[in-house]
């Protein structure tokens, strides 16, 4: 193999004149944190009332949430990060089109909303199927005991969904970690840019994708810990807690 | 809103986008689901052999692919094809590889891993006394697996099969980020040149719904069909 390994690379200088690469590499890492953080967060708010709504008793509600879920499953994460960045501001009136498009940092505004949106589908898809393997007697009881619909769920039905839907969601965050690389494409600097950028700069190929492939799993690992330590406190006694498997990424 | 959204843009360029682009996306979801399936289940029954030698290097090849981006991975794998080309013709210099070949051993391996996951969950659903049953008939491993375990575990996971290719279709987009022309890459060829990202990305978008959607709702007919009666 004729390749040219350079492993103290990450100690030089990128094109930026002030890091290192191995700095510039830490910085898309903050970039991606932060893109998944509020995405995942806008997902877990937005998922958690569409899948209320999928699973309340008025078919308005019904059908209003599996429309949400069916246009953002069936169109691609790209796709939909190229609609929320081109042609948003082309369609809205041409005052605010002009602030979008002059917003600082625009494309990581974008890539929140299209991750989060994105997630928001599937994470509607889990609540909804953790309200529904809830025994129906919950429901009932607590409509019996005179606690009204968004009563039953706020203080009955959701605390234990999310008790139960931890594994699920820690793969849903993981995910939202993963799929925030597609925001490269926006031109958010996150850590798959970062290093295309250093492979691009340093023809370091190998050394920058191996930098990035080793925070990937570090990350990984230390969120699936973590989520790990929660599941253990928060598990509900009684339960199996079983993971079905599931396709996706 | 609409008022100049330029129809004939569309229509002009479907040949192109047809033809050239969606032609490009379907073979790829179409070879990448069959040689990945067939990766995927020679890897689940490494995962499931019980021997270290085989069960370690599998699960640490599917664990891998899980854990990071699929977008990072399709830049390694095309910087990287050329090298393993390089290995395995043992030739001097690292081998041209065109952009196909390129995705389709990127999407192959990628997938692989997740369809791992699936056809191991599916070798799991066979109950024991199955294979306990076919081994007191005097059937050696190879027909164990390829008369009694696989088919059923193959028919058990053909809906999830079904989801995967599903994302695996959706995920072919990405390789727009090495200027590949798939069907959004064509879209987006077109976009850029005439100055009409509005109508071509929102075509585009149309498109991949329109397809993810019926194949969703086939792959649900199918599954009622499908499920076995026990």
């Amino acid at each position: 193999m004729n390749y040219h390994w350079n492993w103290p690379i990450f100690w030089e200088l990128s094109p930026d004149g002030v890091h290192t690469y191995f700095a510039t590499l830490m910085i898309g890492t903050g970039w991606t944190l932060l893109t998944s953080a509020c995405a995942f967060i806008l997902a877990l708010v937005l998922g958690s009332l569409i899948g209320v709504l999928r699973t309340s008793p008025f078919p308005w509600a019904m059908r209003l949430g599996n429309v949400y879920v069916e246009l953002f499953r069936n169109v691609p994460l790209l796709v939909q990060m190229f609609l929320w960045y081109f042609v948003l501001p082309e369609l809205l009136p041409t005052a605010a089109g002009d602030w979008l498009k002059q917003l600082p940092n625009a494309s990581f505004y974008t890539a929140v909303v299209a991750l989060g949106l994105y997630m928001s589908a599937r994470i509607a898809e889990q609540v909804r199927a953790g309200i529904l393997s809830l025994p129906r007697g919950q429901r009932l009881a607590s409509l019996a005991l005179g606690l009204t619909l968004p009563q039953t769920y706020m203080y009955v039905l959701l605390p234990m969904t999310y008790r139960i839907l931890l594994p699920p969601l820690t793969s849903e965050l993981l995910n939202t970690i993963k799929n925030s690389a597609v925001a490269l494409t926006v031109g958010l600097m996150e850590l798959t840019a970062r290093a295309r950028a250093m492979q691009e700069f340093s023809f370091q190929v190998f050394e920058a994708f191996t930098a990035a492939t080793i925070i990937y799993i570090a990350i990984n690992m230390v969120v699936t810990f973590a989520m790990h330590l929660v599941e253990r406190r928060v598990a509900v006694p009684g339960y199996l807690g079983s993971r079905t498997p599931a396709a996706g990424h | 809103m609409f008022s100049n959204f330029d129809f004939e843009v569309i229509v002009r360029s479907l040949p192109y986008l047809f033809y050239t682009g969606m032609a490009f996306t379907l073979l790829l979801t179409a070879l990448a689901t069959i040689i990945g399936i067939i990766v995927g289940t020679m890897l689940a029954l490494m995962r499931l052999s019980g021997t270290t030698l085989l069960t370690l290097p599998a699960t640490a090849y599917v664990n891998l692919m899980r854990s990071v981006p699929f977008v990072l991975m399709i830049f390694w794998f095309y910087f990287l094809v050329p090298y393993i080309g390089q290995w395995i013709t043992f030739s001097v210099q690292p081998v041209k590889v065109g952009a196909f070949a390129s995705c389709l051993v990127t999407f192959t391996l990628f997938e692989a891993a997740f369809f791992c996951e699936i056809m191991r969950a599916g070798i799991q659903s066979i109950p024991r006394g199955q294979v306990a049953a076919a081994q007191a008939l005097g059937m050696t491993y190879p027909a164990v697996m390829g008369y009694v375990v696989l088919p059923q575990a193959f028919r058990n996971m053909v809906p999830v099969l079904l989801t995967q290719t599903i994302v695996l279709f959706q995920d072919t987009s990405l390789v727009y980020v090495i200027s590949v022309t798939d069907f959004l890459g064509a879209a987006s060829k077109v976009a850029q040149r005439d100055g009409r990202l509005v109508e071509m990305y929102t075509f585009a978008a149309c498109v991949y719904f329109v397809i993810s959607f019926a194949a969703s709702r086939a792959a649900q007919v199918l599954q009622r069909r499908l499920a076995v009666i026990r």
